[in-house]
């Protein structure tokens, strides 16, 4: 195989330059990459409030604040939009840009939902009094619940960015990667909200 | 130039056959709707033991919801996000246990040190309170 190519390259130097596509390959392990640091970010926000979850100042518990059922909507909400990001995936394999396009739409959908349930929490949650200043355990929350809602935002606001772009230009090959780095970053997002459903919400209401 | 971009493609093409990058990022229908029914059923078994109050002791519930949950990321990491060791030659699973190890001296190491921090606190009597700046 490579001697192949040497006598190829030797016999036309400029047919190197035309197949100069490795750089793409580390696409993946980047954005990998980028992944796991984010992972460290939420690893401290997690400690934190692991250190100062019980710290209430006298000021509302888990159990009071927290609706359960809520929740799991919200859960229910993000799964959803990961399945439904997979089957834009397999669409965008197949090549079939419409039926891409529709289950990212979806997808988008399920993360304004998700959105929308959490700044309802959020909403109501401070219409009680129970504000971020109220104490650690609100302060630790808001920081973590918080900064991954601001992820599923911006993973929003990078969805249809996409959009735009598949529409106009089509399942390109620059789209793909995009979209697969998307993908990653997405069900990355779902992987975090298995750690803030079980940690903050179930253990805080178990008490 | 169409001759030019279709031998590109087969460039790729026969690139891609032997690359350990791309297969990444593709999993099948089945697999998806695997790790969709697997997750759906580990969401809702630490809900149920929650809301429904079915465990008597409290340890208990808790260790359920941690070790469901771990089992679930990794079921997320499986057929969601396409882990496994050989994709990237194996620097992805490199990356992955390196910052698994952070994580964990993160979050033990935090844990560990403010819970002696806590216990080892001097009790403060009312005259200290009074007394302080």
């Amino acid at each position: 195989m490579s001697s192949n190519i040497q006598s190829q390259s030797a016999e036309k130097p400029q047919f190197y330059l035309e197949e100069d596509h490795h750089p793409e390959g580390s696409t993946n392990l980047g954005f990998w990459l980028y992944l796991m640091s984010d992972c460290l970010i939420f690893a401290t926000l997690f400690a934190t409030y692991a250190v100062l979850g019980r710290n209430y100042a006298a000021g509302p518990s888990p159990a009071d604040l927290f609706d359960l059922k809520l929740v799991a909507i919200n859960t229910a909400m993000l799964l959803f939009s990961s399945i439904t990001y997979g089957f834009a995936m397999l669409q965008m394999e197949r090549g079939a840009k419409q039926e891409t396009l529709f289950w990212l739409g979806i997808t988008g959908l399920f993360g304004l939902a998700f959105l929308g349930i959490e700044l309802y929490e959020f909403y109501h949650m401070i219409h009680e009094g129970a504000t971020p200043q109220r104490s650690a355990f609100l302060s630790a929350f808001f920081t973590l619940v918080g900064t991954h809602g601001l992820h599923v935002t911006f993973g929003i606001i990078w969805l249809v960015t996409l959009m735009v772009q598949v529409s106009k230009h089509g399942l390109i090959h620059e789209n793909r990667r995009r979209l697969m780095c998307l993908s990653m970053f997405w069900h990355f997002l779902d992987v975090v909200w298995i750690g803030v459903f079980s940690v903050v919400y179930l253990m805080g209401v178990v008490g | 130039m169409t001759t030019n971009s279709t031998s590109h493609e087969d460039a790729h093409e026969a690139h891609h056959g032997h690359s350990h990058g791309h297969e990444a990022g593709h999993g099948s229908f089945k697999s998806y709707m695997t790790g969709f029914i697997l997750s759906v059923i580990l969401t809702a078994i630490p809900f149920w033991l929650v809301m429904g109050d079915v465990l008597d002791s409290k340890v208990a519930t808790i260790a359920a919801i941690m070790i469901i949950g771990a089992i679930q990321i990794v079921v997320h990491m499986v057929y969601f996000l396409h882990m496994n060791t050989k994709s990237e030659g194996g620097w992805t699973m490199m990356a992955l246990i390196f910052t698994v190890i952070i994580v964990a001296i993160a979050l033990i190491g935090s844990l560990w040190v403010m819970h002696h921090l806590n216990t080892n606190m001097m009790v403060m009597s009312p005259e200290m309170m009074k007394n302080l700046p």
